[in-house]
């Protein structure tokens, strides 16, 4: 039998429901801190709300060609025929029509819409595909150094903090294409999912510092307790001690930190593509569609509000669904 | 407290020195050959080879090194192409702008020094107020509001603010300018109203993660007994929060506040993109485009600087700030 405090069953609920009250005569219901938290989650009217509005966000993307099939046009291809003299598209609100509900871009004459659709699709794949990697990376890193100690404590803090020094986008803008030129050369035609391959990366490298830093803190707050003194005395080796005894009692801040880094990686993908990185003008992405829009926005100032609103609505639901996520496994949090 | 310093400033020279060796290896020693980046297309094998000769890149990699980092402390000569002698911080010779990188730096640095020091005192100022605010008045339309405020700001994007406040402020109402650098000696009303922009779009954003934090860290602290003892023995309300709660509840906010300043001195590349002002990131920016290695290096090892400096820094600060910390 383990002592671990997680496996042992939370023996009532602990919030107290004014209707009962005879708790006796319902029995009293055991839960798992799991099920608790995802009952608070649920009674939480932001998370609901949040919640389904990411649910949404994350269908939208999944569904992007079956909803360039539904919408009839896409990403790639132009309307110079709805576009003046000077690239301007024609019309109201940068030509919203029954047929581009969100206008075209000036110059290239492209649909806003889908664009933004297939924008939506990039971003999402590539900062869960970094979260998930940096979450990995920081979790075994920083537990291991959290538990062992001494010197590769020693080493991995200042890996930490030596990563941490680097200035993040100059070196990802100057890194980016030296490594696609390695894989390239001079001339060769960069597919965009080796770009995409390439930000994930980068991402992974630079990313994963502060899951390390909680891990560390959380384990070195568990080491020595009695749980993991009596399953050390019993002779467990360090890949037990880890991922059986230790991560099981951290996986609530560590879910949270997951949570909320999928928007950093998000907004740092639009970063970096609006200084003109990583993915190439023919992936649709929100910051390059964002860059361009500055040129106009004397002209066509509609063009901006649609790529930013959309990133603004995206990771505000991110946020909101993480801090609820929080409350809900820490209820003494006071945020 | 000597000894800690001593401390601090060698692990701080330490994590310098490796950042330079990293960015060394990384742009001077990966494949794309430096020099064909620097002269187009149709460049004749001599003056390539005589560039390289210039360079140094024919020597090997540590002798390019030692060389690099002794111009930084002594200076050195680099030969008649780039200009000649090169005074003690030398970063060596772009090709690119035809000027000794020491130079191109000296001119942008002011740039991004007064992009980020008004910022960075509007955003804590009003990030620490707001938070103290609704911590105190926890509960009350006051509270609902800077939360609000502060999740709103903390989900936009910078890129998107600046947009937004140059088409309302500079191109509908024509309050402002177009935003551009004046030295703050030449002109001090040109300078702040062409850059007020940018001060608002990083405070707005900046202070929103602020108010945030330092709400936590003050409803945390709130609830600790040596604030009820400094009540209960009589202290006024406003010295109890202002002096004994606040201490205690910065010190977190202190080290993000370094960070993110450290960071922002380095080169606030969105903003300066945005706003089409030229400052270190900018120049970055820039170099990289142009595959201007030198530039490159030096920005990159600038911002690095800071960002331990920042470090070392708050570390000191804390110990002042909470008496409860002690320097080892």
């Amino acid at each position: 039998m383990s002592l671990s405090p997680v496996e042992g069953v939370a023996l009532a609920e602990i919030e107290s429901d004014p209707d009962a009250s005879t708790p006796a005569a319902k029995g009293v219901v055991g839960r798992s801190p799991g099920q608790l938290a995802w009952l608070r989650l649920r009674r939480d009217r932001t998370a609901v709300v949040s919640g389904v509005l990411l649910v949404f966000f994350l269908l939208l993307g999944l569904a992007a060609p079956l909803i360039e099939m539904v919408y009839g046009i896409g990403p790639r291809e132009q309307f110079q025929n709805l576009l003046d003299g000077f690239g301007m598209p024609l019309g109201y609100a940068g030509g919203v029509t029954g047929e581009h509900w969100f206008g075209l871009e000036p110059g290239l004459g492209r649909d806003i819409f889908i664009r933004l659709i297939y924008g939506l699709r990039t971003s999402l794949f590539i900062a869960f595909a970094a979260a998930l990697i940096t979450a990995t990376i920081g979790v075994v890193l920083g537990a291991l150094a959290g538990y062992l100690g001494g010197w590769l404590d020693a080493v991995i803090n200042w890996i930490t903090d030596l990563t941490l020094a680097m200035p993040f986008l100059i070196i990802a803008l100057a890194l980016t294409p030296t490594i696609t030129l390695r894989f390239y050369g001079e001339r060769g035609q960069v597919s965009s999912a080796f770009g995409v391959g390439v930000l994930i990366a980068v991402f992974a490298i630079f990313g994963w510092t502060s899951t390390a830093r909680l891990v560390r803190g959380q384990v070195i707050a568990l080491r020595e307790r009695e749980f993991v003194e009596a399953a050390r005395a019993s002779g467990a080796g360090l890949g037990h001690m880890l991922f059986r005894q230790l991560l099981p009692n951290i996986w609530a801040p560590i879910l949270v930190s997951f949570s909320l880094a999928v928007p950093q990686f998000i907004t740092s993908e639009a970063a970096l593509s609006f200084i003109g990185v990583g993915l190439s003008d023919e992936t649709p992405s929100f910051g390059r569609m964002i860059y361009r829009s500055l040129d106009f926005l004397q002209t066509d100032p509609a063009y901006v509000f649609f790529p930013g609103i959309m990133i603004f609505a995206l990771v505000f639901a991110f946020n909101l669904f993480g801090d609820a996520l929080r409350d809900a496994l820490d209820p003494k949090s006071s945020r | 407290m000597a000894r800690f310093l001593l401390k601090r400033l060698f692990s701080a020279t330490l994590t310098l020195f490796a950042v330079s060796v990293l960015t060394f290896l990384m742009f001077f020693a990966l494949p794309r050959d430096p020099v064909s980046s620097i002269c187009s297309k149709n460049c004749n094998p001599e003056r390539l080879e005589r560039v390289r000769d210039d360079l140094g890149l024919n020597d090997p990699l540590i002798s390019q090194y030692a060389g690099y980092m002794k111009g930084i402390v002594t200076g050195r000569d680099l030969g008649s192409a780039q200009g000649g002698r090169c005074d003690a911080p030398c970063l060596g010779w772009s090709y690119v702008t035809n000027e000794a990188v020491s130079d191109t730096i000296a001119r942008v640095l002011p740039v991004t020094l007064s992009i980020v020091i008004p910022a960075a005192i509007l955003w804590l100022l009003l990030g620490v107020g707001l938070g103290m605010v609704s911590a105190l008045r926890r509960g009350t339309w006051l509270d609902r509001l800077a939360i609000g405020f502060s999740l709103t700001g903390a989900s936009l994007q910078l890129y998107f603010v600046g947009a937004v406040l140059l088409l309302v402020f500079v191109y509908n109402l024509r309050l402002l300018p177009v935003p551009s650098y004046t030295s703050i000696f030449d002109n001090p009303a040109k300078w702040a109203s062409g850059l007020v922009l940018a001060w608002v779009a990083l405070a707005f954003l900046f202070s929103a993660i602020y108010a945030r934090l330092s709400r936590a860290q003050m409803l945390e602290t709130l609830s600790e007994d040596f604030v009820r003892t400094a009540r209960a023995k009589g202290l006024a309300k406003p010295k109890v929060y202002g002096r004994h709660a606040l201490r205690a509840a910065i010190t977190p906010v202190v080290t993000i506040a370094g960070l993110d300043v450290g960071g922002a001195l380095g080169g606030t590349v969105i903003t300066e993109t945005t706003f089409g002002i030229q400052g270190l990131g900018r120049t970055a920016v820039d170099a990289v485009r142009s595959g201007d290695l030198p530039t490159i290096m030096a920005t990159v090892l600038i911002a690095a600087v800071f960002v331990v400096l920042a470090n070392v820094l708050v570390d000191l600060l804390y110990a002042t700030i909470d008496p409860r910390v002690r320097l080892r």
